[in-house]
């Protein structure tokens, strides 16, 4: 079962908490506190930081700053979407996967083997060729990507737990196999598929940044975090601070998810740790 | 090992046949008809249904594949529809250009992860220690995107050090992407190096080491990291399809005219033939790759395929 308490006293956990809370806040507050409209074009085009825009301006006068509390709406929640998906389908896999065995774990593997066989952000640059750009392809791409190392890590604890006396005695009992795999088994398999969900978010908030970067992700005026990236790299030379300050916004985010994931697997599962 | 070997063969063809399928059906997943969808809404219906003909797209499903895999397996991968050249071709003139970049940022990340990592597990719960663990913590959360175009403006526009796009001026110009790709490798391989060390560094040979005299260079290098040094090989290997990935998004930053860049610019002009080949391409690589890295795996510790 798992040690909530040992979570809450690991420091890794709560530095990243402290992060992760901070960005969720300053996004779910953005109408509050940003100091100027997201989207609303002024003549100040690419003005520097200064006491009225602290982070400065793009090249349609929106201020920066407001821009990218408002992004803090989209990229983490884009993340925890994609990796949603990854966990509800990668879970459902795993289960079916290891539980069944025969034909049907040769099935559900032989095609996470062909998923896994795609670096994970090629595949997902399949899928939004497929789909097209556009922030919600993204971040269905994303997460469809995130599919099989769910399946996989799930498999494998089920294969594990389902040799066990409690699941013996359940079958026993009578107890129809779905209550046994989410009732009996799956609160089992938890602790590796949270550890690995937290540092998933990471990742898939990179992933998608990264998509919106080139182009396939979020569209402008979009306040996403990597679309405004990628506007800011056509001004480097002079402007420096219009592609600086979304990427730390990223980088801060993802630092906090990655501090809050290993927290969670040196608690949770130090088998994982590396 | 043979058995090992012709299973693991085995497993590598069926996932590639599975590979094929995939990325055949990417054509007939589009919403739409990817004739119109390729050709844009203006084209007439004589293009398009030319465009049909020339894709096969008029033939039924199993004979589209049939079709697909017979030019596969005989190195025909379509023509691009915008470039209006051989996908392969294409291809081979990008290759060169993304392995040089790969190799290069997995040669720096290895040989720094490596070393970091050792002395990182040599001074456990020290200054060094810590700093080199928070430092491979910040390396995994830096967008590679957002770092490469730090590394431009402080190297190539501020201190004009560096070359900043494309790859004319040789080794100089392969610097600033190899870094920015070997970040996240690097922290990877630091991470593991460390911990595969810090579970050796207790056994009774490292004591026997010590005990006979020798220098704890000596110890280190020659005993323990070639005893931990196992894991880092399949990683190492398992990093190249990570480096395959980030290069795509690297080769965008830096202007760097390979593989990856190819790809983009292909999906952005909805060039299917070109992006069916490059993803068939790169994934097929990948399978390779990873079995060549099982095998050694399979090969240096016979746990593996006796297990």
């Amino acid at each position: 079962m798992i040690d909530w308490y040992g979570v809450a006293r690991n420091r890794m956990v709560l530095v990243g908490a402290v992060l992760v809370i901070g960005v969720l806040l300053a996004g779910l507050l953005a109408p509050m506190i940003s100091p100027n409209d997201p989207i609303k074009i002024t003549p100040d085009a690419l003005a520097p930081p200064t006491r009225e825009h602290p982070f400065g301006t793009d090249d349609l006068g929106r201020d920066i700053l407001s821009r990218m509390l408002y992004g803090a709406r989209i990229s983490p929640i884009v993340g925890l979407i994609a990796v949603a998906i990854s966990t509800v389908a990668g879970v459902s896999m795993g289960l079916v996967s290891g539980y069944a065995g025969g034909p049907a774990d040769n099935v559900i593997m032989r095609v996470v083997d062909v998923l896994l066989s795609f670096p994970g952000i090629v595949l997902a640059i399949g899928i939004v060729a497929i789909l097209g750009p556009g922030l919600n392809h993204a971040l269905l791409a994303v997460g469809i990507a995130g599919i099989p190392t769910f399946a996989r890590v799930v498999r494998g604890s089920v294969l594990v737990e389902k040799e066990k006396e409690y699941v013996e005695a359940a079958r026993l009992l009578g107890v129809p196999t779905p209550r046994l795999l989410l009732v009996h088994i799956l609160p089992n398999v938890m602790a590796p598929v949270i550890v690995l969900s937290t540092l998933s978010v990471a990742t898939a908030i990179l992933a998608a940044a990264a998509l919106s970067f080139v182009g396939l992700g979020a569209q402008l005026p979009t306040p996403e975090w990597g679309a405004m990236l990628s506007q800011g790299r056509e001004y480097l030379a002079s402007q420096w601070w219009v592609a600086t300050f979304p990427g730390l916004a990223i980088a801060v985010t993802v630092l906090g998810v990655n501090l809050l994931g290993d927290g969670l697997r040196d608690v949770l599962d130090p088998r994982l740790r590396t | 090992m043979i058995r090992y070997l012709v299973n693991r063969l085995a497993l590598s063809v069926v996932v590639v046949f599975g590979v094929s399928i995939l990325v055949f059906l990417m054509l007939h997943l589009v919403p739409g008809d990817p004739a119109v969808v390729m050709l844009s809404e203006q084209a007439n219906a004589s293009d398009v249904q030319h465009l049909r003909h020339e894709l096969g797209l008029d033939q039924p499903l199993w004979a589209q594949y049939a079709l697909y895999l017979e030019r596969v397996v005989h190195g025909d991968l379509g023509r691009s529809i915008r470039l209006r050249l051989p996908v392969s071709e294409l291809i081979a003139s990008r290759l060169p250009n993304t392995l040089e970049l790969a190799a290069a940022s997995l040669s720096l990340a290895t040989l720094v992860g490596v070393a970091v990592g050792a002395v990182s597990a040599v001074r456990r719960g020290r200054l060094a220690d810590n700093l080199a663990m928070v430092g491979a913590l910040i390396g995994v959360s830096l967008p590679g995107f957002w770092l490469g175009l730090m590394l431009i403006l402080l190297f190539g526009l501020r201190l004009g050090a560096l070359p900043i796009a494309g790859n004319q001026d040789g080794l100089a110009s392969l610097v600033l992407p190899a870094l920015t790709l070997a970040t996240v490798p690097m922290a990877t391989i630091a991470r593991l190096t460390r911990s595969g060390l810090l579970d050796v560094l207790g056994e009774d040979y490292v004591r026997t080491a010590r005990a006979k005299g020798l220098t704890e260079f000596a110890v280190i290098v020659s005993h323990a990291l070639r005893n931990s040094i196992i894991p880092v090989i399949t990683v190492v290997g398992v990093q190249f399809g990570v480096l395959l990935g980030g290069a795509i998004i690297v080769e965008t930053v830096f202007a760097w005219p390979g593989l990856g860049r190819l790809l983009i610019d292909a999906v952005s002009a909805r060039d299917f033939p070109l992006v069916q080949g490059i993803m068939l391409f790169i994934s097929v690589s990948f399978v390779l790759v990873n079995l060549c890295a099982d095998l050694v795996y399979g090969y240096v510790d016979p746990r593996i395929r006796y297990g």
